[in-house]
């Protein structure tokens, strides 16, 4: 148990938690707010979607996060926004007053989510106005699932509530005082059930050392699931999403390629902005990585850590020869990505290590990157099979050719033999002929709920034809727009 | 036509374009703004709780207060599909921290089974395993953290058995939940051997989980009289109340059921809330504490019954011209485990293997397969819209064999004078709304033009293919079980003029409550905001019929009609006695919260609050209930003819989809909708439910997948794995209106009609539409097969199929 001090709703609190408590049941059970919903618990389905501001100098507003699979303990010192503070003296939130408005609830069970995901839209817009484009309505929506209304009447809704009148209150941005403000919360690793909020990486790397067997934890997007679904005692936690040096993203050099370093802690949130302009293609994967509850809070450290076969980011940072930095107590080693999958959730990763950044080379200025994820539906639902192509065509032959695949494998692996089967070759029917037939032997894929073993090969060999006619035709659509990449 | 694809700057403002049309004064917004005035009846008055959705006020099951010494349930549910259960030893549960209780089948007081219908469903285990996620035991724990840990710890042994999974396989080895049920009109074998063409076809279609956001739940509380009051999410609380009564061997008054609202049911909460709710008041009268109850989603997916998978194949006699002459259509449910409601769902789906078309000379034959999977159960359409799927299949199929248009083929078939009786006998009323709505819908979409259109592009498109299809619905309103067609209501006037009205409907969502409360401000000419609804309770309104079959607002909304109309009398004869003045008792009438008797100069008026209060301190109850039974309606099981239903609703939608033929992904493009809801009591509300009803019939037939392992459990249990459609599948341009001007022709509330179901087969026109675009791979010469639901892997593997291998 520790004491940890936050504002909910512009009201500061104290509360006492044991490490594995969500703040959805930190809401729910001990603080009896019942507007906020369990309808998954497993971050899928938006019921529980709350807004959590940052108590810094530079206010960034506020994020939306599911609150069935965020740690309690991570509101330390910040501002919690839940459905019930929205209406304050009788006056109903824009949101709130456009979605009934617009017959935008009907069991009403997953609206408080609904109107929390369009609050922290609202918000954004009142400080910062722009455009509501089609694309950033569906990153307001997409994590929240509504069973009765078909969504046109939330579409509506969202397109209108910003036309409603509105003075942004002052209480969005109130602070703690010093007296309220607890320190970061420490830990002694000996004790049976801690969370530890290290603030530095030495501090990090420490405590790594001291308890090999606690659970590591930035955004909670998959690890929480082991305590609400498979209700794993989750009760030695250390909480990496302080830690100074793997919060930074900057440009260097490694190995004489220019890129960019980015910390472990990073979420795909922050990264956007360096991936638009970088990585066009990579940031719109963002948006179907997850829903943006996700994304404000999952990084790209977790999803290497957690070395799914299905993870959408590394068969990207395959095809894109990403490195991954290892720290222990004693100094750091810098592996090739490639190598630090060993095999089906086994990676290279020491118990006293961590993963503390990740290198990301620029591309060579006429290289190319393709990005296709297929899964049963477009928004917020994990590969069935995702494959990343990069390449270089020089005079209509193709050369550093680096293709990998997600869900075709125990590991996120490259296609080594397609790859070979390419490199060098002509954009031809022949060589993309012999590259599928190559992926025969790259792979060998196994069935299971996301696809069968069947679609999986036949898929993937698709998706080489459609680069190949992306290659030849390339003022042909060969790919809807909604998936395009 | 583009279709988008880059992600340059005219791309990205086309896109954007697309997007303002949508915000636009279409039909949409019309139905959107505020409405002022009384908001009765015919209005689109907002939802009675949406201010407390949107504030997080509205109260559900696991949001109620509950004393500090009440305890939580979880379930132990069978890991295995088949099997006989060799022990279950709960020694080690028992003394787990915080536990309190633990229960088996044979702590069970009274019934053991609580078959709604028909027996079958083992509250608890007794021997034999039937599904995987079949109830063991319970655990009552002082959190639900405690006892879901403590489940964990029982020693259970099974015996484990091959299970069968296959419904054709259980149909072939005669292995059924019940009878198989023939209807037959005509000499359909003579159609057939006579016959010019004969098509046949055979489909897959898909089960559904329900997914309401809000899991099954319960609160029980023990009373002082041996007793339970229980507040459940549920759809039919009559029908928990009498089980929970005879598994706790206690007279029907000592149980009290209570729903205020559910977070969605679309009949997942109709005969499988009630387990929960046994389970617990067991449990809360052997400890004495409150209990709660609540699944948590994996273990809900698990335990709970889904819309039945189906198998269907038909063979039709047809002519030159593509009309059906006559045949045969054989359907057969995948029940589970049990019979639940699968006799009146494969019913249903027999009633609607004709859909909106004249079959001839035929006869539709439902088989009932038993599974070892959970107990499939009623959802939103009832095996109505399974048995269209193969209508729809045929009427596609048909069109490639004679090489005409879909629509062409499908208006052939509409029944029409002369053709206008269906093969269980009763005759389509109103049949010609059917080509009205589709001419209609078919000029306001332009169907014709981007059918052209359609084809041109696809000619130019070699990966990507466009699909357009039209598809009817016809759908019978009426419980085909005669007797659930009654309903009552319980209507109080307060001395201040206020009025509260109880019913035996429950609020899922729907509107109901809302749609109540108009249809008695109406009667008593009064503003909406005179008049509060209650929950739903069974020592208010007793012997109630489940809110199902689209029929809530018909039979209660008659019910508190009733009602209000006999108190309207009452306070009229009173009036016309008591007032000195002399108040004209003919023409005497309510409206704007005044008594209004007499016309023009001798008009008289009082306020609605005077006249109460005065008929109070005369004496005059202030009290009525209110009654509907269904006329008409009869069928006889035993020839399989009759008039199962009151009357038909109708609806048509027309949507247009892009298909990647490469990757099998694709995008509904446009979807224009015309749906008959007769007179509308609420064009608002009734909107809401053709949109949301079709979206969620698109996920039925595209996204949601459900997926069991070889040995019968299910992998697809939670929203990671099943997937509803979110924001994003909402079509980009969505038309939705509800056809004006033709009240329904027979007597139902103000000429209104029921739309909770009949949209949800608008759905259909999205798997036609793909089948469409994979078509075009062979000119239009060949109609792919394509099972549902049509994910992107089926659609993937079907266009392989049909074009051959790839390169």
């Amino acid at each position: 148990m520790a004491t940890i001090a936050f504002l909910l709703n512009g009201i500061p609190q104290r509360c006492e938690v044991s490490p594995d408590t969500s703040i959805l049941t930190l809401l729910r059970e001990h603080l009896a707010e019942t507007g906020t919903k369990e309808g998954c618990a497993s971050g899928d389905c938006g019921a529980c979607t709350v807004a959590i501001g940052e108590l810094a100098a530079d206010i960034q507003g506020f994020a939306s996060a599911n609150a069935c699979i965020t740690p309690a303990h991570q509101l330390q010192g910040k501002h919690l926004v839940t459905v019930e503070g929205l209406a304050k003296e009788g006056h109903l939130h824009p949101a709130q007053e456009a979605m009934i408005n617009c017959h935008g609830s009907q069991c009403g069970f997953c609206t408080p989510g609904i109107v929390m995901s369009l609050f922290t839209l609202h918000d954004e817009l009142t400080q910062r106005p722009a455009p509501l484009t089609p694309e950033r309505l569906e990153a307001t929506l997409g994590g929240n699932l509504c069973r009765c209304t078909g969504y046109r009447p939330i579409r509506e809704a969202a397109l209108r509530m910003n036309d409603l009148p509105f003075k942004r209150p002052q209480w969005y941005d109130a602070a703690l005082s010093e007296a309220e403000c607890l320190p970061s919360l420490t830990a002694a690793t000996d004790a049976s059930s801690f969370f530890a909020q290290p603030q530095s990486l030495v501090e990090l790397t420490q405590l790594r050392q001291a308890a090999p067997q606690a659970r590591l934890v930035a955004g909670g997007t998959d690890l929480w699931l082991e305590s609400t679904q498979r209700l794993a005692q989750l009760d030695q936690l250390i909480d990496i999403s302080r830690v100074a040096e793997l919060l930074t993203v900057e440009e260097a050099t490694l190995e004489r390629q220019a890129g960019w370093w980015i910390g472990a802690g990073v979420t795909y949130t922050k990264l956007e902005p360096l991936f638009n302009k970088h990585f066009p293609t990579f940031a719109h994967l963002l948006h179907r990585l997850g829903s943006q509850q996700i994304r404000n809070r999952g990084t790209m450290g977790g999803n290497i850590a957690n070395a799914s076969p299905i993870g959408d980011t590394p068969p990207v940072l395959l095809v894109l020869g990403a490195y991954v930095e290892l720290t222990n107590t004693y100094g750091n080693r810098c592996i090739a990505l490639e190598d630090f999958f060993l095999d089906y959730k086994k990676t290279a990763l020491a118990a006293n290590e961590v993963i503390s950044r990740i290198f990301i080379p620029q591309a060579p200025k006429d290289s190319q990157l393709r990005i296709w994820k297929l899964s049963k539906r477009r928004e917020d639902d994990i590969s069935a099979v995702l494959g990343a192509f990069s390449y270089r065509v020089e005079q209509g032959v193709l050369h550093d050719v680096r293709i990998a695949f997600g869900g075709m494998a125990a590991i996120p692996k490259r296609a080594q033999a397609a790859e070979k089967a390419l490199e060098g070759s002509n954009i031809s029917v022949e060589a993309f002929r012999a590259a599928q037939q190559a992926l025969e032997v790259d792979f060998q894929p196994m069935s299971d709920v996301r696809g069968s073993q069947q679609y999986r090969q036949q898929a993937a060999k698709n998706l080489l034809e459609r680069l190949y006619l992306s290659l030849l035709t390339p003022d042909q659509e060969v790919m809807l727009h909604a998936y395009a990449h | 036509m583009r279709t988008l694809t880059k992600l340059d700057g005219d791309s990205s403002r086309a896109r954007q374009e697309l997007h303002d049309h949508i915000q636009g004064s279409g039909p949409l917004a019309r139905h959107t703004v505020d409405s002022t005035g009384q908001r009765q009846a015919g209005s689109s008055s907002f939802h009675e709780s949406a201010e407390k959705h949107v504030t997080g006020k509205a109260a559900y099951i696991d949001d109620l207060v509950l004393p500090a010494d009440a305890l939580h349930v979880a379930l132990g549910l069978s890991p295995v599909a088949h099997g006989t259960l060799t022990q279950l030893d709960l020694s080690k549960v028992k003394e787990a921290p915080g536990v309190l209780d633990a229960i088996t089948f044979h702590d069970v007081p009274g019934h053991t089974d609580i078959g709604p219908v028909f027996p079958g469903d083992p509250i608890f285990v007794d021997q034999e395993i039937s599904y995987a996620g079949q109830c063991l035991f319970a655990v009552a724990a002082t959190s639900l953290q405690a006892a879901r840990r403590a489940v964990r710890l029982a020693a259970i042994s099974i015996d484990e058995q091959p299970a069968s999974l296959d419904p054709v396989a259980a149909t072939e080895r005669e292995e059924f939940v019940r009878p198989t049920h023939v209807q037959t009109r005509g000499d359909w074998q003579q159609a057939l051997t006579q016959a010019e063409q004969i098509i046949e076809g055979e489909l897959f279609i898909g089960g559904q989980e329900h997914f309401y956001l809000e899991g099954q739940a319960c609160v029980v509380h023990p009373t002082e009289d041996e007793g339970v009051i229980v507040h459940t999410s549920n759809q039919h609380p009559s029908e928990t109340q009498k089980l929970v009564a005879e598994v706790l061997d206690i007279p029907f008054h000592a149980v009290t059921v209570e729903v205020r609202r559910m977070g969605g049911g679309f009949g997942g909460k109709e005969t499988q809330a009630s387990p929960w709710a046994c389970i617990a008041a067991i449990i809360a009268r052997r400890t004495g504490k409150s209990i709660s109850l609540r699944l948590p989603r994996s273990e809900d997916m698990r335990a709970t019954g889904k819309r039945h998978p189906f198998y269907n194949r038909y063979r039709l006699a047809i002519d030159a011209e593509g009309v059906i002459q006559g045949g045969e259509i054989t359907v057969i449910g995948d029940c589970g485990y049990s019979p639940d409601l699968s006799d009146a769902i494969v019913d249903r789906a027999m009633f609607h293997a004709d859909n909106a078309y004249s079959l001839g000379d035929a006869q539709v034959v439902g088989h009932r397969a038993k599974t070892h999977t959970a107990s499939n159960t009623a959802f939103r359409g009832f095996g109505g819209p399974q048995g269209m799927m193969i209508i729809e299949a045929a009427m596609d199929d048909i069109a490639r064999q004679i090489g005409e248009d879909p629509l062409t083929v499908r208006k052939r078939n509409f029944y029409r004078d002369g053709r206008e009786v269906t093969h269980y006998g009763q005759q389509v009323d109103q049949r010609q709304l059917l080509h009205t709505l589709v001419e209609t819908l078919e000029n306001d979409s332009d169907y014709w033009a981007r059918r052209k259109a359609i084809s041109d592009f696809n000619a130019a498109s070699p990966v990507i293919k466009k699909g357009l299809a039209l598809t009817p619905v016809k759908f019978g309103i009426s419980f085909t079980a005669q007797h659930l067609n009654q309903a009552g209501a319980l209507l109080h006037v307060y001395t201040d003029g206020s009025v509260m009205i109880n019913h035996g409907g429950t609020e899922m969502g729907q509107g109901l409550h809302t749609k109540i409360c108009q249809v008695v401000a109406r009667e008593l000419g009064l503003d909406l905001n005179k008049v509060r609804i209650t929950a739903t309770r069974t020592d208010k309104v007793p012997n109630t019929s489940p809110t199902a079959a689209s029929s809530g607002a018909d039979l209660n909304g008659m019910a508190a009609r009733d009602a209000a109309s006999k108190l309207r009398e009452r306070l009229f004869d009173f009036a016309a006695e008591h007032f000195t003045e002399g108040l004209d008792r003919e023409g005497m009438r309510l409206e704007d919260g005044m008594l209004v008797a007499g016309r023009g100069e001798s008009e008289r008026r009082v306020p609605w609050g005077e006249l109460v209060q005065t008929a109070y301190l005369n004496r005059i109850s202030l009290s009525e209930k209110g009654f509907y039974a269904t006329p008409l309606i009869h069928y006889d099981r035993s020839v399989g003819q009759g008039r199962p239903f009151y009357y038909y609703a109708f609806g048509a939608a027309v949507t247009e989809v892009s298909v990647d033929t490469l990757s099998g992904e694709y995008l509904v493009d446009r979807v224009d909708i015309l749906h008959d809801v007769g007179d509308s009591l609420n064009p608002a509300i009734d909107i809401g439910q053709v949109e949301g009803g079709f979206i969620q019939g698109m996920g039925w037939l595209t996204s949601e997948e459900l997926k069991w392992n070889d040995k019968g459990v299910l992998l697809s249990d939670g929203p990671a794995t099943y997937k509803i459609p979110t924001f994003g599948d909402l079509p980009a341009i969505f038309n939705v209106s509800l056809l004006e001007g033709h009240p329904n022709s027979m007597a139902s509330l103000y000429r209104s009609k029921a739309v909770g179901e009949p949209p949800f087969m608008l759905g259909i026109s999205v798997w036609s539409a793909l089948r469409d675009a994979l078509s075009s791979l062979t000119g239009y010469t060949v109609s792919p097969h394509l099972d549902t639901p049509a994910t992107p892997e089926r659609v993937m593997l079907a266009a392989n199929t049909i074009r051959g291998k790839a390169l």
